[in-house]
């Protein structure tokens, strides 16, 4: 941070005026006060003025929107050209039940969609090989093309983005582009984004997503790129994702930290594959929780775009500014959000969105207030989007870019979060980049610290969370319903399943598995591969095990 | 304290957000229980046969995302082994209507959010020497 003498400020009276405040402060202040810090631990002062942050650098760290180091915003325009997106995550029960919900959000004014898939496609296997109970519970049973052009019924592939819950070998990609093929969309009018794509957040973070070794997700990552790049250039292959983490409990600068890590790994393997970064990274996106600590989330994004302008400059070596963008989407945490008194998670949601909002993010989830019991039901879907809606509408949040910018305790925080992360960026480089770092268990340990010492802040009281360590109440009201999927509803997409799959042509789905198979083996592009699989009917789960065979089965490392 | 508790805490089914269960292991540890743990996405009998070669007292599952729905099936494969003295915790997300599920099939406690290290501590304690009593009355042994 670049703390400034207070005898360089032209400001005459300056130190006689702020030692008068500090006498009155510290006299008036009660005696149990704390020391305060933030969730990265950065102690935070009562006060911040010019001999904080005084704008003599603001050419070099911060400059105008839309120019590098986009400290203040990657677009000139912001939100007064464009609004972010507003993309609701969604899964849920059959391929039909997903439809119905996601043109009730369009209607309702979401502007793009996601698909998020059943835990046990995410797991890779098919509807009829896991337990009943659990399908749909937590996300939609696609396993095909059929199935995905069930779930997009009605939605127009060339003029409405599908963001893909979609994790190595990207299974659900490959039957968006079956459906396009159906449907007569050429493959360059497809847009969306390979959310999930980000193996090694998966690992660290043991989420539901792990499916393929580490070796193998590796390969399948830069062979996904290298596919896109060349025949579905308008999708974003690459997600980073630091939501993941930072739910497990890494704090809001070692997630920006990992994640940025995470970014490098990813180009320089794609680099070294011989593709150049500016072919690549404006292709990259990156993806995070948005938590209730407002400043410190502002003041991470702000950095982050920083130091990705600079990386991505300096180190990467990419020309054009369109590989320095930060591009991100957030989603409000679901960390934060309480089982108790469900309904206040309305207001911890809004206030997470203004944050994600100050800090100029890209597109939006916002969750539903019963997020901490359930999947969605409907009306609190409604009322996660029409968050936004009254946030973009009513609150003139959209007025001015970058609102926060200039504000001495931001800008001063800014420069700290820049240090805290560079520094967790260093320990990372020091085991030998993010692959090396999760393979030996660095960053697990490095997030289960944090996530115990944030739970001894709870248990201790030092942090406060409205119904569950103090303000609790013995009747925490009804909670809403859980959705569970129509079970006779689900039993006929199964049973419709297995029929398809004993109508295909097996001489097709055997050779196509072969192929598979033998650019698994070699050196060929394997997507290239799943996408040809997919469109002769070839499964979700036959894909999955074909790869896991050849590559090697995903078993994180578990540090406990 | 008298003899540690040998404790069990795993996940089944298919979801992996594990940062419930691993504190949750930490703090029965550091309350001085022998904790083995193990990654989510256990299959059933793979946590039968370790609650079997572990000798353990309680089994904990930990099931954010819905998994809770199988432990029904847990609790059958339990029992088949000749295991129905270990008591069988859940903790987690449980919608309040799908508690029965779980308590009609032998669950002996559902922890949802917000209970305390001390509640699951004292709660795991308690079922725990229920369980080792159990044991030795029917003429196990003590390990």
């Amino acid at each position: 941070m670049t703390a400034v003498e207070s005898t360089q400020l032209a400001l005459p009276g300056f130190d006689a005026a702020k030692q008068r405040w500090e006498d009155a402060y510290t006299r008036q202040l009660p005696a149990d006060s704390d020391v305060k810090r933030n969730r990265s631990g950065i102690e935070i002062k009562p006060l911040y003025g010019p001999d904080d942050w005084d704008g003599t650098t603001y050419l070099d760290t911060l400059g105008f929107p839309g120019e590098a180091p986009y400290t203040r915003g990657i677009y000139p325009t912001m939100y007064r050209g464009r609004t972010w997106t507003q993309r609701q995550l969604i899964g849920l029960g059959t391929p039909e039940d997903y439809n119905e919900r996601i043109r009730f959000l369009i209607d309702n004014g979401s502007t793009a969609i996601s698909l998020l898939p059943c835990n046990s496609g995410f797991r890779g296997l098919d509807c009829d090989e896991v337990p009943f109970p659990l399908l749909g519970t937590c996300g939609t049973v696609v396993n095909s093309v059929d199935h995905m052009d069930q779930a997009l019924a009605g939605v127009d592939l060339a003029s409405i983005s599908t963001a893909m819950n979609d994790p190595t070998p990207f299974t659900l990609l490959a039957y968006v582009l079956g459906v396009a093929k159906r449907r007569g969309v050429p493959f360059d009018k497809v847009t969306g984004t390979s959310n999930q794509s980000d193996y090694i957040s998966h690992y660290v973070a043991n989420h539901m997503f792990y499916r393929l070794s580490q070796p193998g997700s590796r390969r399948l990552l830069v062979d996904h790129v290298e596919y896109c790049r060349e025949v579905v250039p308008n999708w974003n292959p690459v997600s980073v994702v630091g939501q993941h983490m930072q739910q497990a409990g890494a704090t809001p600068a070692e997630t920006m930290g990992f994640t940025l890590s995470t970014a490098i790994q990813y180009a320089e393997d794609c680099m070294a594959r011989g593709m150049d970064p500016d072919e690549i990274l404006p292709r990259f996106t990156f993806f995070f929780d948005v938590s209730i600590s407002l400043f410190e989330e502002v003041a991470k994004f702000r950095a982050g775009r920083r130091i990705w302008a600079r990386i991505a400059r300096e180190r990467l070596g990419a020309k054009d500014p369109r590989s320095w963008r930060f591009k991100f989407h957030g989603q409000t945490s679901g960390v934060d959000l309480t089982a108790q008194q469900p309904l206040n998670n309305i207001a911890r949601v809004a206030v997470q969105a203004v944050g994600g909002i100050l800090s100029g993010l890209q597109s939006m989830h916002t969750d539903a207030y019963d997020e901490a019991i359930t999947c969605p039901t409907e009306e609190t879907a409604r009322i996660a989007v029409a968050t936004q809606n009254i946030l973009r509408e009513e609150a003139h949040l959209c007025d001015v870019i970058d609102p926060l910018g200039g504000s001495y305790y931001v800008e001063a925080l800014t420069d700290q979060m820049e240090e805290e992360i560079l520094a967790v960026m260093a320990t990372v480089d020091a085991a030998g980049g993010m692959y090396e770092a999760v393979g030996s268990g660095l960053v697990q340990r490095m997030i289960g610290q944090s996530a115990l010492a944030a739970q001894n802040r709870i248990d201790r009281g030092e942090e406060k969370i409205v119904g569950v360590n103090c303000f609790q109440t013995d009747d925490d009201g009804v909670p809403p319903p859980p959705m569970r999927p129509d079970a006779d509803a689900m039993r006929k997409h199964v049973h419709d399943f297995i029929v398809f799959k004993e109508a295909r042509s097996q001489a097709d789905v055997d050779r196509a598995l072969g192929q598979l198979r033998r650019a698994a083996q070699g050196d060929t592009n394997v997507f290239e591969q799943v996408v040809e699989a997919a469109l002769v009917g070839v499964t979700h789960g036959e894909i999955v095990a074909a790869l896991r065979d050849e590559l090697g089965f995903g078993d994180p490392l578990v540090v406990a | 304290m008298s003899t540690p508790l040998r404790v069990l805490v795993t996940k089944i089914g298919f979801d992996g957000h594990d940062r419930g269960s691993r504190l949750v292991a930490a703090f029965l540890r550091d309350a001085g229980h022998e904790v083995v743990y193990t990654p989510p996405w256990q299959e059933i009998s793979a946590v039968v046969t370790l609650a079997l070669q572990e000798d353990v007292d309680v089994i904990g599952v930990s099931s954010l995302a819905t998994d809770h729905l199988i432990v029904p099936d847990l609790m059958e494969a339990l029992c088949d082994a000749g295991l129905d003295h270990v008591e069988v915790i859940v903790g987690g997300i449980v919608p309040d209507n799908e508690i029965p599920l779980l308590t009609d099939a032998g669950v002996a406690r559902v922890f949802g959010p917000g209970s305390s290290r001390e509640d699951i501590v004292d709660g795991v304690e308690e079922l725990g020497r229920s369980a080792q009593q159990r044991k030795l009355s029917r003429g196990g042994f003590e390990a």
